[in-house]
């Protein structure tokens, strides 16, 4: 089982969290954990996991992978294979490579909920549902066309903001 | 107007990026916003203020429990955008004991209901995410249906729900269970599969025995499937079922070798290792090819292959020595490697790798990659050396003085922070090993004469346990001048009170030797007849009249200022030394200086110096931890469980510090005591009523006073167990270990070992069955005993109606449901046997290589053939349900 998936930048500030034990969701815990993972996280070219055990309670493991600015965490137990975890980071990755076309740092600050919705068809409750790109590109295409289909029916924007970005 | 001038997320995200320091002004300034906003009125304004406040809850963990009912009513919502942030606010804020969680169950039902495919799954992921007790028993009839749906996405995610709702609620599996393990061989849609085996993979490692009846139906996704994250996930399963049953070892073993080295995967490949090396292991020839896949992982570029190829070594270490072995020499040049795991595994398998015979040979090797590493590994490997060494009374150590020696080297490590271990290896070996203690001396008097590592706070402790081995064994110094010299230096006053006290002590030990050897060599010289018989004065180490002067005023020197001192311990012992010199000096400055009545004076002091000799000399044993516990308990005292009745007892005398008396603290006792004694007094005098009272007390309380005479003879008289000398001597010749190999030069020490309590008995946890209803429940329908799933999903889809429309009647309602459990199972129960034999014969067609379609039908006949024979049975064995299933694995 998944036990969390994080998304941090290279300074530490958090760009998307996801608990899916209760035990992790508590705030002191999150705190301490962006503010400890960067130490921890090693040069390069060294091996990708570690011992999770003391931040998210027994049989938790570790795995990160570093793209530009941004680090990749998910912590998992034994029921998980290491390096299909690793794969996994990888799936997640390319899916939003093919959703913002050549993903940055500033494409998963902006798009906040788009990212849940992906990462949401890939992980479902702690378990991986999908593991391929395309079929995970898919559903998030049918959920954003259901929500511009929502959104439409109200064609004034109400707020100055919403206009704004029109 | 609100409404109008609302900031979207955007607007939000874009003001947190150009705050540079007033961050948290910002965030409170948004989220007063939102409470405001949040009251709208307007769907879009509500869900806006949602959106943002989760987004806040996520990146700035600002906390968001109180918005829990808003996120309900973003749900209900029909715009699809509001309800989408609605669930995703509440599968990020909720918990199980969020109290409005209860009020989602109508919504969830609503859209799990729903003609739109993604609301389906909004619905769904929030269930695995939050779903509680209630949720899950409400909302099972739904999930149940979906698990039949026909659009993949949304029966894959209903299957994957089913992991929540057997955890949360057991009895979900009577009624999904069947659907469950049909869906696991539709092999027609392989997400399908994927998902099932995830779910068979998280319920198999919870509880894996009552899984196996579904090892043919693994077997087959084992040799058919493609799919590498279902085959990884089938591994796993097959790890946590083989060891219970060898048939199925035997089945799985060759197609996981095939598997092994036909894949091209990395992730599966590894699996098949671990997969083998942890259940498969007593299979050789399966091990060896694994090792052989090991080597590859090894000399990989990848430093993740690398590293998952020694941690597959350590899983095989305890089995397979002979595999680490193989790769020895990479084991010990991975120790050097930048990556830490690989560092860290590679010195977990040194580890074990030792034995008597390499031992030496191995911490050489140690302790010059600690010499070279940084202090965190540096220490890890200290660790590592110190616990293996010690393991089971330093069972592999044969050259105490080497290992000795080696404690000595590791001190003077400069990064060491082993303090503790390695003083309390130095004592108990001294204690243990009577043959080492020269050397114990000789190592600790070096440590001793280093003024430099005083200055090191690491190392107190093993100062203090070097200073206490050279006071104890002080007959083994060469030179115990020296040793006072290097005791009272001046740069102790650098140690910490307590370490200091025990150098004062030792230098005590040290005086009183010095002076009994000048005295006996004194008299020896005068009688030169006698000769010298004592062997551990040797003639160099001679004491001149000089040399005891010389000490003598050292002492005055150096322990003088001390007897003024603020600390308890460092006073007293300062003032002991001090009061013994005194003492001894005018009759020793007789002798000193020669004279005719000498003889006499010279008697005296030598009276003296004996008797404390006689006291110093005395021998320490170990102690048995459990020694204590032998002490009989003595007739007439009543041991209570804990202090608590002494509150009761001194309550009213001692307001206020009666709490924190403890028996340890001997201020508070003293102070306690002499409050009872002022008590007493007080008490005593006026009244022969209140003496008798007290009396009584004393009988009935007698515990808790410190114990008179009499209590102590009583004590003793009881005092069956050995005193830890005579124990010592019982057991060393038990203990001597007779078989030791011819070549080696050198006989092991005796090794003092107490036959039992040498460390604290391990209280073994007995592992607590977990989830007991749930592997029940999986128990009974995989034994066929499952009621009628139709008819349960409607019982439980009333059960719900019947929990919509009132709750009063809920506990009344819940027993009638636990009835009607049990005159559903004890109604169809049927008799495991027949069960049995149909899954056999069903089973062998699968292994005569009929894997055609007709399969399937065939289960499903035998289902039918169930339900008619269900009837006929009404007499079931009563003991079924507490079986476990033994399945006959004829794969």
């Amino acid at each position: 089982m998944i036990k969390a998936v994080m998304v941090m930048n290279t300074q530490g500030k958090p760009r998307l969290t996801k608990f899916y034990e209760f035990l992790v969701r508590k705030r002191q815990t999150q705190f301490s954990l962006f503010f400890f993972l960067p130490c921890l996280i090693r040069a390069e070219n060294v091996s990708n996991f570690m011992e999770a055990d003391s931040i998210f309670g027994p049989d938790s493991r570790l795995v990160y992978k570093h793209y530009a600015t941004l680090y990749f965490v998910f912590v998992f137990d034994s029921s998980e294979n290491e390096l299909a975890m690793l794969d996994l980071i990888q799936v997640f990755v390319e899916t939003l490579d093919k959703c913002f076309r050549n993903v940055c740092e500033l494409d998963i600050v902006f798009n906040y909920s788009k990212l849940h919705t992906i990462l949401d068809e890939i992980i479902f409750g702690g378990q991986v549902l999908e593991t391929s790109s395309a079929e995970v590109m898919k559903v998030v295409e049918e959920i954003s066309r259901q929500e511009s289909a929502s959104n439409s029916i109200g064609l004034v924007t109400k707020t100055v903001s919403g206009w704004r970005n029109r | 107007m609100d409404s109008l001038f609302q900031r979207s997320l955007d607007d939000i995200i874009k003001g947190l990026r150009h705050q540079q320091a007033g961050e948290s002004a910002f965030v409170s300034k948004v989220l007063e916003e939102v409470r405001r906003e949040i009251k709208s009125t307007d769907s879009h304004t509500k869900s806006t203020a949602l959106q943002k406040l989760t987004y806040l809850h996520s990146i700035c963990f600002v906390d968001m429990s109180w918005a829990a009912f808003h996120a309900i009513e973003c749900i209900s919502y029909p715009n699809f955008t509001h309800k989408k942030v609605g669930y995703l606010a509440i599968s990020q804020s909720f918990q199980e004991s969020t109290p409005v969680i209860l009020l989602i169950s109508n919504q969830l039902r609503k859209d799990l209901k729903s003609n739109v495919e993604v609301e389906v799954s909004l619905a769904l992921e929030c269930l695995s995410r939050i779903g509680n007790l209630d949720l899950c028993r409400d909302l099972t009839p739904e999930v149940f249906t979906l698990m039949a749906s026909s659009r993949i996405p949304v029966r894959k995610k209903a299957i994957g729900v089913v992991l929540r709702l057997f955890g949360k609620y057991p009895d979900a599996v009577r009624v999904c269970f069947k659907r469950l393990v049909e869906s696991l061989e539709s092999s027609d849609s392989p997400p399908i599969v994927s998902a099932v085996i995830g779910v068979f993979c998280e319920l198999a490692s919870k509880d894996p025995k009552a899984y196996l009846p579904l090892a043919p139906e693994f077997y087959k996704i084992l040799v058919d499937s493609r799919n590498n994250w279902v085959l990884i996930k089938v591994l796993k399963i097959f790890t946590k079922l083989a060891p219970l049953e060898p048939r199925l070892a035997k089945k799985i073993v060759e197609p996981i070798c095939e598997l092994m080295s036909k894949t091209g995967a990395k992730s599966l490949m590894f699996e098949c290792i671990r997969t083998i090396l942890t259940s498969l292991a007593e299979h050789e020839s399966a091990v060896k090819l694994a090792a052989g896949r090991i080597n590859e992982l090894l000399i990989d570029e990848d430093p993740n292959l690398r590293y998952l190829g020694l941690h597959a070594l350590a899983i095989v270490a305890p089995k397979h020595i002979w595999a680490v072995l193989e790769n020895k020499e990479f084991v010990i040049k991975s120790l050097s490697d930048p990556d830490p795991n690989i560092k860290l595994e590679s010195l977990r398998l040194v580890m074990e790798m030792v034995s008597e015979s390499n031992v030496v040979e191995i911490c050489r090797v140690l302790v010059n990659y600690a010499t070279k590493s940084e202090p965190e590994f540096c220490n890890v490997i200290l660790g590592s050396i110190l616990s293996t060494c010690s393991n089971n009374v330093y069972e592999i150590i044969v050259d105490f003085d080497w290992y000795v020696s080696l404690l000595g080297e590791m001190s003077r490590i400069q990064h060491c922070q082993k303090g503790e271990e390695i003083e309390n290896q130095l004592i108990d070996i001294g204690m243990r090993v009577q043959d080492v203690r020269p050397e114990l001396v000789r190592v600790g008097r070096d440590l001793l004469m280093d003024p430099a590592l005083l200055g090191n706070p690491f190392l107190h402790r093993i100062l203090s346990a070097a200073a206490w081995l050279c006071g104890e064994y002080v007959e083994f110094i060469r030179n115990p001048v020296e040793l006072m010299e290097s005791l009272l230096q001046p740069r102790t006053s650098l140690l910490p009170p307590s370490v200091r006290a025990v150098y004062l002590e030792s230098a005590f030990k040290a005086l009183v030797f010095c002076l009994h050897s000048y005295l006996k060599s004194a008299t020896s010289s005068d009688h030169s007849a006698l000769g010298l018989s004592d062997p551990g004065v040797s003639k160099e180490n001679h004491i001149t009249p000089d040399s005891v002067l010389h000490l003598l005023n050292l002492i005055d020197m150096a322990v003088g200022p001390l007897s003024g001192s603020y600390d308890v311990e460092i006073q007293e012992r300062a003032r002991n030394i001090l009061g013994f010199t005194e003492l001894i000096k005018p009759v020793l400055s007789d002798s000193l200086h020669p004279q005719d009545e000498r003889h006499k004076q010279q008697v005296e002091a030598s009276k003296m110096v004996r008797l404390l000799h006689d006291t110093f000399s005395d021998e320490l044993g170990p102690v048995s931890m459990s020694a204590q516990g032998r002490v009989p308990v003595p007739d007439g005292l009543v041991l209570h469980e804990n202090l608590a009745d002494l509150e009761a007892v001194c309550g009213s005398s001692l307001p206020a510090s009666s709490a924190t008396i403890s028996f340890e603290g001997s201020h508070n006792v003293e102070g306690a005591t002499s409050i009872f004694i002022s008590d007493q007094k007080e008490e005593s005098e006026p009244s022969s009523e209140s003496t008798s009272l007290l009396a009584e007390h004393r009988k009935r309380h007698g515990l808790y006073y410190l114990p008179s005479e009499k209590n102590t003879e009583h004590h003793e008289a009881n005092n069956d167990y050995p005193p830890a000398n005579e124990l010592k001597s019982e057991l060393a010749e038990q203990s001597f270990l007779p078989k030791r190999k011819s070549k080696q030069v050198k006989a092991r020490p005796v090794v003092v070992k107490l036959d039992e309590g040498d460390v604290l008995p391990i209280s073994s946890k007995i592992p607590q069955a977990k989830d007991d209803s749930l592997s029940e429940a999986v128990r009974d329908v995989l034994l066929g005993n499952e009621a009628d799933a139709d008819t349960l999903t409607q019982k439980a889809a009333a059960d719900s109606v019947i929990r919509k429309k009132g709750k009063e009647k809920l506990n009344a309602k819940e027993q009638e449901d636990d009835l009607d459990h049990m005159d559903s199972q004890s109604g169809t129960v049927q008799n495991p046997v027949k069960e049995r034999s149909k899954r056999s014969s069903r089973k062998q067609n699968a292994d005569e290589g009929d894997h055609g379609g007709d399969k399937g039908k065939q289960k499903r006949r035998h289902r039918h053939g169930k339900h008619r024979t269900r009837e006929g049975v009404q007499n079931p064995p009563a003991n079924v349900i507490s079986q476990t299933p033994v399945p006959d694995l004829l794969l």
